[in-house]
C-alpha cells in the first residue's frame, strides 16, 4: 500500500512538472466552459445536464492522452527495470499510476465546480441532479482513465497507446447505439455495456446501484487487464 | 549466495540461455563475459526477476527469485546497461522514491540515501535535475540507486559502457571498492575490465556457459595453451630447425627480430605439447651449440586470446549444426 502511496506521488508529480496536466486541463475546461456558457444561454435554465453530457464525451478525447504515458513511457525509458526489480507488486504499480491519473481528472473536476457554483448564486438549480451527475461524470472518467492505462500497458510506444484507447474509448460510446441497430435482448445488452449510457441515468439524477456496480467493474476489469500484460511480458521478453 | 541451475529462456524458438549453471560464493565478484547478445543481460534479468525463465531453477541467499520474488527483490541491488532514470526528477527526489519503492523504512531513509550518494560520489549533483546530468553521472547515479539499501547482492549491467576513459576507471575503482561487502556480478564485453575487477569469470557465448574459471586459471587453462618466447643470438634457420626438432615442442614460429641486433639475433614463439616443460632442454641444445640464449619467458594467453578461442570454437561448432538446405 505504502509502495502504490510512492507510485502515485511519482505520478502526480510527473504529471503536474510536465506542461500535460496543464494542457490537458485547459483544453477539457475550455471546451467545457464553452459548452456550459452556450447551454446556458440557449436554455436560460439552471441545470447542469447537457453540460455534464457534453463533458463526458470531451473527455473521451482527453483520457487516452492523459493516460498514454503512464505505462508505455516507463517501457520505452528502461525505467520499468527498476520498478519491475524493486520488491513491489505489478498491482501497486498499476494501481499508483492509475490513481495518479484519477487525481488529475478529479483537479479538472474540480475546477468545473465553478458552474454549478455560478447556477447556485444567480439561480435555484435542482441539487440532485447535479450531485448524481457529477459522481456520474467521476465514474465515467475513471472508467475512461482505466481503458487508457490498460492501452498503455500494451505498448512501448505512447501515440500507439493513445490511438488503442482512444478507439476502444469510442467503441464503449457507440456501442450505446447498439439498441436502436439490434432490436431486442442482444441490442439491449450491447447497450447497457456502454460507457455513457450509463452515465445517462446519473444526469437525470438517478443513481442506480447497477450503474454504480458497472463502472466499478469495468474499471477493475480493465486495471486487472493491464495486470495480467504487464505481468505476461515477463514471459515474453 | 547466488545458485543458477539449469537456467534456459527461449524467445519464442530464439535461444536467449540454453541450460546455465552456475554459482556465486558470498563476497565474490564474478566477471559475466561474452559478445553481445550472448545472453548476458538475459541472465541478469532472470536473476533480478524482471523476466521470467523458460525452466530451471535461480537462488539468492536460499530463496527462489520465481517464489519468493519479493525477498529476493529486496537482497538484490540492480543497475540496468541503460540507468533507470526519470530525467525530469532532481537526484534527491529520485533516490527518495527509490528508497521508498525498496521499503526502506522512514527513519533509516536518510541515512541509506547519505551512504549511497557518498559511495557513488555524487555529492555535488544532489540536487540537480538529472537530464542535466552527464553520461559519468547518470551511471553514477544509476549506481546509487542499486546500492540504496546495502543489498547482499550488486548485479550490475555493462556499468562502464558508454563512458569515456577517466570516468570508466572511477567507476571501476568505485566498483572495486565494493569488494567484500557485496557479491557482485557484473556484464562486461570488455576483457581487460573484468580481469582487472574480478575474482572469476564465467564466459557464455550463445546462451551457453563456455568456461567458468578465475582470470589467470582461465588463460592457463586453454589446451596447449604453454608458449614460450626465445631470444636466441644465432644463425636463424639452424635455431629454428634445432628447436624444432626437440620433444615436445609442438610448433615454432619465427617473430621478426625488433632490434638493432636484429641481424644476429631470433625471437622464436615455441609452443608445447600437453603443457610439457622445455626449458631446460632447449637451454642444453642452444648452449651446446653456443648460441646464447638471451631472453626466455613464459607467454601466458591474453585473455582476449582465451575468449576468442573459446567463443570462435563454439561458433564453429554451431555452424556445423545448421542443416545443409539452409
Amino acid at each position: 500500500m505504502s509502495k502504490t502511496w510512492s507510485i502515485f506521488k511519482r505520478e502526480v508529480a510527473s504529471y503536474f512538472i510536465s506542461p500535460m496536466a496543464y494542457v490537458m486541463g485547459a483544453v477539457f475546461l475550455m471546451l467545457s466552459g464553452y459548452f456550459f456558457s452556450v447551454i446556458l444561454l440557449a436554455t436560460h435554465s439552471a441545470s447542469m445536464q447537457g453540460v455534464l453530457g457534453n463533458m463526458a464525451v470531451i473527455f473521451i478525447f482527453i483520457a487516452p492522452v492523459l493516460t498514454m504515458r503512464l505505462l508505455a513511457e516507463e517501457r520505452k525509458l528502461g525505467t520499468d527495470e527498476l520498478i519491475m526489480t524493486a520488491p513491489v507488486s505489478i498491482t501497486s504499480i498499476v494501481a499508483g499510476k492509475y490513481l495518479a491519473a484519477v487525481f488529475t481528472y478529479l483537479v479538472y473536476l474540480a475546477v468545473t465546480l465553478i458552474y454549478p457554483a455560478i447556477l447556485i448564486k444567480y439561480g435555484s438549480p435542482d441539487m440532485g441532479p447535479i450531485y448524481s451527475g457529477y459522481l456520474g461524470m467521476f465514474l465515467f472518467g475513471a472508467g475512461c482513465l482505466a481503458v487508457g492505462t490498460f492501452s498503455s500497458s500494451l505498448t512501448d510506444n505512447q501515440m500507439v497507446a493513445g490511438i488503442i484507447g482512444f478507439g476502444l474509448l469510442l467503441f464503449f460510446w457507440i456501442l450505446g447505439w447498439a439498441d436502436a441497430i439490434v432490436t431486442g435482448p442482444v441490442g439491449d445488452t450491447l447497450a447497457n455495456l456502454s460507457l455513457l449510457k450509463r452515465f445517462d441515468d446519473f444526469q437525470k439524477g438517478i443513481i442506480d446501484l447497477s450503474g454504480v456496480l458497472y463502472y466499478v467493474s469495468f474499471i477493475f476489469i480493465f486495471l486487472f487487464l493491464a495486470v495480467r500484460v504487464i505481468d505476461s511480458r515477463r514471459w515474453s521478453g | 549466495m547466488i545458485e543458477v541451475r539449469n537456467l534456459t529462456k527461449r524467445y519464442g524458438k530464439a535461444r536467449g540461455i540454453e541450460d546455465l549453471t552456475f554459482t556465486v560464493g558470498k563476497g565474490e565478484i564474478l566477471g559475466f563475459l561474452g559478445p553481445n547478445g550472448a545472453g548476458k543481460t538475459t541472465t541478469m534479468r532472470i536473476i533480478t526477476g524482471y523476466l521470467a525463465a523458460t525452466s530451471g531453477t535461480v537462488e539468492v541467499d536460499g530463496f527462489s527469485v520465481f517464489e519468493d520474488a519479493m525477498e529476493t527483490r529486496r537482497k538484490i541491488g540492480y543497475l540496468p546497461e541503460n540507468p533507470p532514470l526519470y530525467r525530469e526528477m532532481t537526484v534527491s527526489s529520485y533516490l527518495r522514491f527509490v528508497s521508498e519503492l525498496k521499503g526502506i523504512p522512514k527513519s533509516k531513509r536518510k541515512d541509506a540515501i547519505g551512504s549511497a550518494v557518498e559511495a557513488a560520489g555524487i555529492e555535488t549533483v544532489y540536487n540537480r535535475v538529472i537530464s542535466n546530468l552527464s553520461r559519468g553521472y547518470r551511471q553514477r547515479v544509476g549506481l546509487a540507486q542499486a546500492l540504496l539499501g546495502d543489498p547482499d547482492v550488486l548485479i550490475l549491467d555493462e556499468p562502464t559502457v558508454g563512458l569515456d576513459p577517466r570516468q570508466i576507471i572511477e567507476i571501476r575503482k568505485l566498483i572495486r571498492s565494493l569488494r567484500g561487502k557485496h557479491t557482485i556480478i557484473l556484464s562486461s564485453h570488455i576483457l581487460p575490465e573484468v580481469s582487472m575487477i574480478c575474482n572469476r569469470v564465467i564466459i557464455i557465448n550463445n546462451g551457453r556457459l563456455v568456461a567458468s574459471d578465475t582470470p589467470i586459471g582461465l588463460s592457463r587453462r586453454i589446451k596447449g595453451s604453454e608458449r614460450i618466447a626465445v631470444r636466441v643470438r644465432g644463425p636463424r634457420g639452424e635455431v629454428v630447425n634445432t628447436v624444432r626438432e626437440l620433444p615436445g615442442v609442438s610448433s615454432v614460429s619465427v617473430e621478426t627480430p625488433d632490434s638493432a641486433a636484429g641481424e644476429r639475433e631470433v625471437l622464436l614463439i615455441v609452443e608445447t605439447e600437453d603443457s610439457q616443460d622445455v626449458r631446460e632442454a632447449l637451454f642444453f641444445a642452444m648452449a651446446s651449440r653456443s648460441w646464447p640464449i638471451v631472453e626466455m619467458k613464459a607467454v601466458d594467453m591474453s585473455l582476449e586470446d582465451v575468449f576468442l578461442k573459446l567463443t570462435t570454437e563454439e561458433s564453429l561448432e554451431d555452424e556445423t549444426e545448421v542443416p545443409p538446405g539452409e
